[in-house]
């Protein structure tokens, strides 16, 4: 606004800003050689609420490529995630209102839009402080990609690039460090207030988002869904339109090249309820999918054990009041309680109901099965008794099977994608090439193997393994009978093993070191390592983190025993 | 198999090519290129800033695949390979050269010197430089089939020449093969190596030439330049052309006893033993005598008629002239011990027999003399050679009988 000269190439005055701070003609899009030097605080603003107010469609410098903000990116992405979910079956609500508004929540707690004063600080001499445009505190407008207020400058377009330069090899005089306005601010902002958006954070949002609506999907569901390409993540900015251009240290912040563990994205969803003041969650009760009576229903069946085990579950649920609400519901900033995580706990009750009924000391289990046996060979009316022994080989043998296959399909992941990427526009070309060169080697080696592309993708499923009943080799044991391994007393029915041993004698302190228990493989029987081995699959985690939640429940369960006995030792009666 | 739920893309490509790495192995060409097809995208980590090899591993596994896959052709190989000199410029040089192997193998040679010939004129700035040692070989190599051009070239000139024929146009192309070879080759040679190839073929065209000094000046670099690694070959290049000239007996006995110095087992032991065992000089038979134990101390000369004959030979001779027994004391005091389990089992006896009459003569022989007449291995050879009214066993069974107390004196 302050520069008045008339254009060298058609003499108007209508000037605007490039990235790299020059001035340009908006009529004839001549860049000029002129650099903004004066600080003018209501150019700046108004130049920032021009551009935002028309979403993306900004101004058109002269490639076509328009200002964008990193966290228009994630928006995008969160509403591509959000869209996947709801192909998934999830209700729409999820992305129009509870998404969208804790998006919103975020955006405006972290200072990005929809407040009135700047966020982090600014780097050089510009004094770009209060913008003196108003909040905006229109209500929704459909869709998602409108931000409509004003984001507080992070002003500084100059090419000084000294703070980013541990980050990039992008050199100062480059005036694209990266496509994306804020990309550099992204990086090195100090964000100890603030929490910085991150791609498994968009995990985080969806579920939040999902537990919110206390949706039949948990977050082992949700992740493995992501990986096996259901919901978009990798590569996702292949989604962002043309004009969204993606250089140089957007790469860092969108692209990634791992994995999201399930750890990351839960305790990020847990520091994210915090910082958005989010109230008491909708209660988790014994009617919703994520009540571990439930859940333990499905992992029972997805585990090929018999119904009746369901039984047992439920008693060790009230037993150790792990069904109550209370216990359950996600109340964010509370730090005394200890967070759930549904998935797990799940399958940790299962597995202590195994312990209690078979001990798995790699001893008794077996003796049990052979008296099953022989039992089965006697029993004529109902179904048969559930034999330990015949259930292993099916697992395992299923389970190496599926285990080997997922082996191979992580070998075989294809991490590229179409779209290519480069730091800045010098290496576009060598890009370019390195990815033609990249297309027809595989086409080369494709053509030798009969197949080119990889396997399919999976159907997205809830379950991973399924059995029926209908299977006439006998592989399915829902419908078995626990009765063969129950002993009758005082007209209940209880199990016929007298023994337990606990994981560990004392649990740590989680806090110092993050875990309740650690665990290794050698220290333990084997067939306690198998059954953590299978809902380790069935969940996509780690073995010990299912360790850990069985200490957590054999400490609840035995407590008053502990508590009493300060030495306690195997064989211990129920 | 990994059960490693966390995975990124660097785990997830060493997982990969740990399978590729299996399937080689086992040579399931078919699963490898399946996996190298998914690991070939770890050549676009643009934005990191490692670079650890991938481009090295798939030039690698990828020649080996192509080579053994039944469905690939020279023509795929051929552009496979196009692509990786492209793929890094410091490896530019050595992918040319082994490209070259692989057409030779193939016996595509005029592909192969076409090849080289481009790699030749290949400028890079620096890499040039840095690279001097790869272009040195290519060049070398070069001349190696410049040098076989000049071969095919003088056996047609040779042919004609009988027939009366000169053809010009043959003989200016052969020379100019020639001069362009011996440039290349000598260039090479020059640096300290093993180049018995390049060696071989710049000293065949020297000999043709005319020009002897230079040849042996260049042999003798090879073979005692100190700074060259130590090779055996190289000895018997000098030896074989020193005899070819007709060189003193001298020079050819210390040619020669370098070889047996660092190869005792060297085929040309024969030949040197024979050369000694004829020499004035009490010492040089010695000499000889201890070469043909040597070789003969090895496996793989077990069954070879001519060194046990030439052993028994000189053997004999010991004896008859009753003169310098003691020689056949020292070998034989380091032998006693195990020879006779290992040349004069009864086992070998029969073996022998049944097999190779003559060896079974020329060991007996040995056996006899070095045993006594008792030894397992003369008896039964000399037993069944008399009964088979073989005439020369029963000479040698009177020769052993007669010699008998001079195994006495031996063995004490």
């Amino acid at each position: 606004r302050d520069f008045n000269e008339r254009c060298a190439q058609c003499s108007e005055v209508n000037w605007g800003l490039t990235d790299g701070g020059r001035f340009y003609c908006k009529s004839c899009h001549n860049v000029t050689e002129r650099t903004r030097e004066v600080v003018n605080t209501d150019f700046i603003s108004n130049a920032r609420v021009q551009t935002i107010s028309k979403g993306l469609r900004k101004e058109e410098k002269t490639d076509g490529d328009c200002e964008w903000y990193v966290c228009e990116g994630f928006q995008l992405v969160l509403k591509k995630q959000a869209e996947a979910l709801e192909a998934l079956g999830v209700c729409p609500q999820m992305k129009d209102k509870i998404l969208c508004n804790f998006w919103r929540c975020y955006l405006q707690k972290s200072k990005q839009a929809y407040c009135n004063r700047p966020a982090g600080e600014t780097v050089k001499a510009l004094s770009v402080c209060d913008s003196s445009t108003d909040v905006d505190s229109e209500p929704e407008r459909p869709g998602l990609l409108h931000l409509l207020s004003l984001s507080e400058s992070e002003g500084d377009l100059q090419t000084d690039c000294s703070f980013a330069s541990s980050t990039s090899k992008v050199s100062a005089s480059t005036s694209v460090c990266s496509g994306s306005v804020d990309g550099r601010f992204y990086l090195m902002k100090n964000q100890k207030e603030n929490l910085r958006m991150t791609m498994p954070m968009t995990l985080s949002f969806c579920y939040m988002a999902l537990l919110w609506l206390r949706e039949p999907m948990t977050l082992s569901d949700l992740l493995r869904f992501v990986v096996e390409g259901h919901i978009p993540y990798l590569n996702v900015f292949q989604h962002f339109p043309e004009k969204m251009k993606l250089c140089g240290l957007d790469l860092k912040i969108f692209c990634v090249e791992s994995w999201p563990a399930y750890e990351e994205v839960y305790n990020k969803m847990l520091e994210l309820a915090a910082f958005l003041d989010l109230p008491r969650f909708p209660d988790i009760t014994d009617s919703c999918f994520l009540h571990p009576d439930i859940l333990c229903m499905k992992y029972l069946m997805e585990a090929n054990l018999p119904d009746e085990l369901h039984n047992w579950t439920c008693r060790v649920v009230k037993k150790i009041c792990i069904g109550e609400a209370d216990f359950l519901t996600l109340v964010p900033g509370n730090k005394s309680t200890r967070k759930v995580k549904y998935d797990v706990l799940a399958a940790a009750v299962i597995v202590v109901v195994l312990k209690l009924l078979f001990l798995l000391d790699d001893h008794y289990e077996w003796l049990l099965s052979d008296f099953a046996e022989e039992r089965n060979k006697n029993n004529k009316e109902g179904g048969p008794y559930f034999e330990f022994k015949k259930w292993y080989k099916v697992i395992k043998c299923s389970l190496d099977v599926e285990q080997k296959k997922l082996d191979e399909e992580r070998a075989k992941y294809l991490w590229r994608c179409e779209k290519p990427l480069f730091y800045s526009a010098k290496k576009k070309s060598k890009v370019l090439k390195r990815r033609q060169m990249v297309v027809n080697l595989q086409n080369q080696f494709g053509k030798l193997c009969g197949s080119v592309r990889p396997a399919e993708k999976r159907n997205p499923s809830s379950f991973q393994l399924s059995w029926s009943e209908e299977d006439t080799n006998g592989s399915c044991f829902h419908g078995h009978s626990l009765k063969g391994i129950l002993q009758e007393k005082c007209g209940l029915l209880t199990a016929m093993n007298p023994d337990y041993w606990l994981c560990t004698v004392k649990l740590c302190t989680e806090k110092l070191c993050g875990h309740l228990a650690h665990y290794r493989e050698v220290d333990f029987p084997q067939s306690y390592h198998f059954v953590l081995r299978l809902f380790s699959f069935l969940l996509r985690i780690q073995p010990s983190y299912i360790h850990d939640e069985v200490c957590m429940i054999e400490h609840k369960l035995f407590n008053k025993r502990l508590c009493k006995k300060p030495k306690y030792n195997r064989g211990l009666r129920k | 198999s990994s059960h490693e739920h966390k995975l990124n893309f660097k785990k997830s490509k060493e997982l990969c090519l740990s399978y590729i790495q299996d399937a080689v192995l086992q040579k399931q060409w078919k699963r490898a290129a399946e996996f190298l097809t998914f690991y070939i995208e770890s050549l676009e980590k643009d934005f990191s800033r490692e670079y650890v090899g991938p481009s090295e591993i798939i030039w690698r596994i990828g020649t080996e695949i192509l080579c053994h896959h039944s469905r690939s052709s020279m023509k795929e190989f051929n552009s496979f390979i196009e692509q990786m000199k492209t793929l890094r410029v410091k490896r530019y040089l050595k992918v040319c050269l082994e490209h070259a192997f692989h057409l030779l193998c193939n016996g595509l040679i005029d592909e192969a010197y076409e090849n080289l010939s481009v790699a030749e004129s290949w400028r890079f700035g620096e890499q040039t430089v840095i690279q001097d040692k790869e272009m040195k070989l290519i060049r070398a190599y070069r001349g190696v089939l410049d040098y076989y051009s000049w071969s095919k070239q003088k056996n047609v000139l040779m042919e004609r020449g009988q027939d009366g024929f000169e053809d010009l146009s043959v003989e200016q192309e052969m020379h100019s093969c020639f001069r362009k070879a011996a440039v290349n080759l000598k260039e090479i040679i020059k640096i300290p190596g093993v180049w018995d190839l390049f060696v071989k073929c710049y000293v065949d065209l020297l000999e043709f030439y005319g020009d002897h000094d230079e040849a042996r000046q260049v042999l003798n670099e090879y073979a005692y330049n100190s700074k060259f690694p130590a090779n055996p070959n190289a000895h018997v290049y000098l030896y074989e052309f020193l005899k070819r000239h007709g060189e003193s007996k001298k020079s050819l006995i210390s040619a020669l006893k370098i070889l047996h110095d660092t190869v005792p087992s060297h085929e040309l032991m024969i030949e040197f033993n024979t050369m000694l065992q004829k020499s004035k000089k009490r010492k040089k038979r010695r000499l000889g005598l201890k070469v043909i134990f040597a070789a003969l101390d090895y496996a793989g000369w077990k069954e070879n008629v001519k060194a046990w004959s030439c052993l028994a030979r000189q053997v004999k001779q010991i004896v008859i002239s009753e003169k310098r027994l003691y020689w056949i004391k020292q070998e034989w005091n380091s032998r006693k011990d195990w020879w006779p389990a290992f040349h004069f089992s009864r086992y070998l006896a029969k073996k022998n027999w049944q097999e190779n009459e003559s060896l079974s003569h020329e060991k007996a022989l040995v056996a006899g003399i070095l045993l006594g007449k008792d030894c397992k291995y003369f008896k039964y050879v000399s037993h069944q050679g008399c009964k088979a009214q073989v005439k020369r066993f029963r000479i040698l069974k009177k020769f052993v009988n007669k010699h008998n107390p001079v195994y006495l004196r031996i063995s004490r």
